[in-house]
C-alpha cells in the first residue's frame, strides 16, 4: 500500500479506512471495555511464570484443600495445588488453543472460499455444500468423535476445530471475492495470465482482510469454548495440565462442588469472562469494519 | 419440487455414505489394538499370540478392509451394528434404550427454549432499546459466552446442595416412582439445556419480527386502523414466525451437542453419556453407532429444513 503519501484529511469523517474502522472501535464502550479484559488475561497468561507464587503442578499433600488465603490467593485443590497458578496457566493452553485453532480455520475458509469464488462453477458447488454440510454438524460431538477415535491431545483438538470451523470464514471470503471478480483490475490481472495463488494473495486478502479479521476474532472465542467443553469432557487437554475445562472436571463432584467452591468458581468465570470479552472485541470491530451494521443503527 | 427433493435425497445419502466410510478408516486407523482393550492381563498371559490372533479372526480383524467395510455396512443397514467390545450386548439395543433420555432432554428444551425465546424475542423487537431488548441482547449473548458444564455445577450448587429442592443427578430417585419425581430430576438440566437454546432463536424472532413490521403490507394494516396488537400478533408474527420452522430444525443437532454436555454433568442416561463412557473404554462398535446415528439425526434435519423451506419459499427449489 502507498496511499501514505496522500494528504490526510482530518474530521469524524476524514482519514483512511482503517483508521477511520480504529477511531469508531476505540468509541465503542464495550468493545473498548472487552479489549481492555482481554489484554489483562493476556497479560496474567503470558507473564504467568513472574506471577504465580506456586508451580501449577506442584503437589503438596499437606497444603490440600485449603481455602483462598494469603498464601494461596484462590485455595488449594484435593492434591494441595494452588488453584490461582492453575487458574493462571490454563489459562495460557485455553488462549493459545484458541488462537491457533482460529489461525488455521481462518486460513482453511480463506483459501478455500476464495477458491470456490475465484472459479466458480464445480468448485464453488462442492466447496459451498461442503461447507454446509460441516456446518450442519455439531462442532462438539464431531470433535468428540475425531478425538475419542484417534486419542485426545492438544493437536487433535486445534485440528479438529479448525476442520469443523472454517465453514464460517469460507463463506465471508467467497462473498468477497465474489464482488471483486467481475471488477476490471482482477479480469486484466487473469487476462495477464495471473495465476490463482497470486491473485488470491494480491487481490483477494487485502479486500478480504477486514471482515476476516471479524470472523477471526469471533473464532478465538468460539475455539476457547469448544477447547473448555472437551476439556471438560476430558477428551481436550488431559491432566496434570491444566485447563479451565479439565478443572471443572476435577470439581466435578458433590463433595467438593458444595465445600470447596473455589475450585470450580475461578476457571468457570475464567472461560465466561475471557469469550465474552472475545465476543466484545469481535462484535466492535464487525461494527468498525462496517458501520452499516453498526449498534447505533441496530434495526 | 419433486426433483428438488428427490436431488437433495441423493446428496444426502452420498453424504451418510461418505461419513460411513471416513468413519470406518479413522477408526482401522486409530492406535490402540482393540483385542489388547478387552482382553485381561491373565488371559494375555496364558494364552500369548495365539490366543490374540484367534480373537481377531473372531471380530473379523484380519480381513482385508474393503471386506470388513462390505460386512459391516452389510450389518449396519439391516440394523445390525455390532456388540461392543466392553458390554458384550449388540450395539443396537444400547443405543436404542439411550435414545428416550435424550430426546426427552432435547424435547423439554426445545419447547421452553422456543416458547421463552417467541415471548422474548417478540417483546424486544416491539420496544428496540427497551429493557427487555437488552435482556434478549443479554440471553443471547450469555447463551455463547457461558459455558453450560459451567452454567451446570452452579444450578447444581443452588439448587441441589444450598437450598436443596432439586436433584442433582440421574433421572429418577432410587425406590422413589412417579411422574413428580422424575419431573424434578428434569428441571435442572431441561431449564439449562432450554435457556442456551433460546439465545439464538430470541435473536431469530426478535431480527425477524423488525424486518416484517418494516414491511409494506404492515403499514397497510396499520393504516386501515388495526390495532398495535393485531399488526403484531396476526401480521408480522405469523409471517416472521415461518421462517423459524427451518432454523429449528437446523438448531435440533446444536442442541444434541448441548445435551451431551448436560448429560455429562446431570448423570442423565443418554447417547452422550453412553458415547463418552465407550470413548473412554475404546468401545469403538458403540462410538460408530453413534457417530452413524448423530450423521443420520444431522442429515433428516437438514432435509427436512431444505423440504420445508422449499414449502415456504417455492422460489428455492428453482435454482
Amino acid at each position: 500500500m502507498t496511499t501514505t503519501s496522500l494528504p490526510r484529511r482530518s474530521g469524524p469523517r476524514g482519514g483512511r479506512p482503517r483508521s477511520r474502522a480504529l477511531r469508531r472501535f476505540t468509541r465503542n464502550r464495550p468493545a473498548m471495555a472487552g479489549a481492555v479484559v482481554l489484554a489483562v488475561i493476556v497479560l496474567l497468561a503470558v507473564l504467568a511464570p513472574l506471577i504465580v507464587a506456586h508451580p501449577p503442578d506442584a503437589v503438596n499433600l499437606e497444603a490440600a484443600r485449603q481455602g483462598p488465603s494469603a498464601r494461596y490467593w484462590l485455595g488449594t485443590d484435593t492434591s494441595g495445588r494452588d488453584v490461582f497458578a492453575r487458574t493462571v496457566y490454563a489459562g495460557r493452553v485455553s488462549l493459545l488453543v484458541g488462537l491457533l485453532a482460529a489461525a488455521l480455520s481462518v486460513v482453511l475458509g480463506t483459501v478455500l472460499g476464495a477458491v470456490a469464488g475465484l472459479f466458480g462453477r464445480w468448485a464453488d458447488t462442492v466447496i459451498m455444500r461442503a461447507a454446509d454440510i460441516v456446518m450442519s454438524f455439531p462442532a462438539v460431538v464431531t470433535i468428540m468423535v475425531l478425538a475419542g477415535i484417534v486419542g485426545p491431545s492438544v493437536t487433535i483438538l486445534v485440528l479438529a476445530i479448525g476442520v469443523t470451523q472454517w465453514p464460517v470464514a469460507a463463506r465471508v471470503v467467497r462473498g468477497v471475492t465474489m464482488s471483486l471478480r467481475d471488477r476490471e483490475y482482477l479480469q486484466a490481472a487473469r487476462i495477464s495470465g495471473a495465476r490463482a495463488l497470486w491473485l488470491i494473495r494480491t487481490h483477494v486478502v487485502p479486500a478480504a482482510l477486514p471482515p476476516v479479521t471479524v470472523t477471526g476474532t469471533l473464532a478465538v472465542a468460539q475455539a476457547i469454548m469448544l477447547e473448555t467443553t472437551m476439556s471438560f469432557l476430558g477428551l481436550g487437554v488431559q491432566p496434570p495440565q491444566a485447563s479451565w475445562g479439565n478443572m471443572l472436571n476435577d470439581a466435578q463432584n458433590l463433595t467438593l462442588i458444595q465445600t470447596m467452591p473455589w475450585l470450580w468458581i475461578p476457571p468457570g468465570i475464567a472461560i465466561a469472562v475471557t469469550v465474552l470479552a472475545v465476543n466484545f472485541v469481535g462484535d466492535g470491530l464487525r461494527d468498525a469494519v462496517d458501520p452499516r451494521q453498526a449498534a447505533g443503527v441496530r434495526r | 419440487m419433486a426433483v428438488f427433493i428427490t436431488r437433495r435425497l441423493l446428496l444426502n445419502v452420498l453424504v451418510f455414505a461418505l461419513i460411513s466410510v471416513g468413519i470406518f478408516l479413522l477408526v482401522r486407523a486409530a492406535p490402540g489394538d482393540p483385542v489388547q482393550m478387552m482382553v485381561s492381563p491373565e488371559q494375555l498371559q496364558s494364552g500369548g499370540p495365539a490366543f490374540i490372533a484367534a480373537k481377531r479372526h473372531e471380530l473379523g480383524l484380519d480381513q482385508s478392509l474393503v471386506a470388513q467395510y462390505a460386512h459391516w455396512l452389510g450389518g449396519a443397514l439391516t440394523g445390525d451394528l455390532g456388540t461392543s467390545f466392553v458390554s458384550r450386548r449388540p450395539v443396537t439395543a444400547m443405543l436404542a434404550e439411550r435414545i428416550g433420555p435424550t430426546v426427552e432432554l432435547m424435547g423439554v428444551a426445545l419447547v421452553v427454549g422456543l416458547v421463552v425465546a417467541i415471548v422474548l424475542g417478540v417483546a424486544a423487537g416491539m420496544r428496540r432499546n427497551s429493557f427487555l431488548d437488552y435482556g434478549a441482547t443479554g440471553l443471547s449473548l450469555g447463551a455463547v459466552s457461558l459455558p453450560p458444564f459451567f452454567l451446570g455445577i452452579v444450578g447444581i450448587y443452588f439448587f441441589s446442595l444450598r437450598a436443596g429442592i432439586l436433584p442433582s443427578s440421574g433421572m429418577t430417585t432410587p425406590g422413589v416412582s412417579g411422574a413428580l419425581d422424575q419431573l424434578r430430576h428434569l428441571v435442572l438440566p431441561g431449564l439449562i439445556l432450554a435457556l442456551i437454546t433460546a439465545g439464538p432463536f430470541t435473536r431469530y424472532v426478535r431480527g425477524g419480527l423488525v424486518d416484517e413490521l418494516g414491511a409494506d403490507y404492515v403499514r397497510t394494516a396499520e393504516a386501515k386502523g388495526a390495532s398495535r396488537a393485531r399488526v403484531v400478533v396476526r401480521h408480522a408474527l405469523r409471517n416472521s414466525l415461518i421462517p423459524l420452522i427451518t432454523v429449528v430444525m437446523y438448531q435440533i443437532p446444536q442442541l444434541l451437542a448441548g445435551a451431551v454436555v448436560i448429560e455429562q454433568v446431570f448423570s442423565w442416561p443418554g447417547m452422550g453419556q453412553l458415547a463418552i463412557s465407550s470413548i473412554n473404554q475404546q468401545d469403538y462398535p458403540v462410538i460408530i453407532g453413534f457417530a452413524l446415528w448423530v450423521a443420520m439425526l444431522v442429515l433428516l434435519c437438514n432435509l427436512i429444513a431444505d423440504v420445508l423451506y422449499a414449502i415456504v419459499d417455492p422460489r428455492v427449489s428453482l435454482r
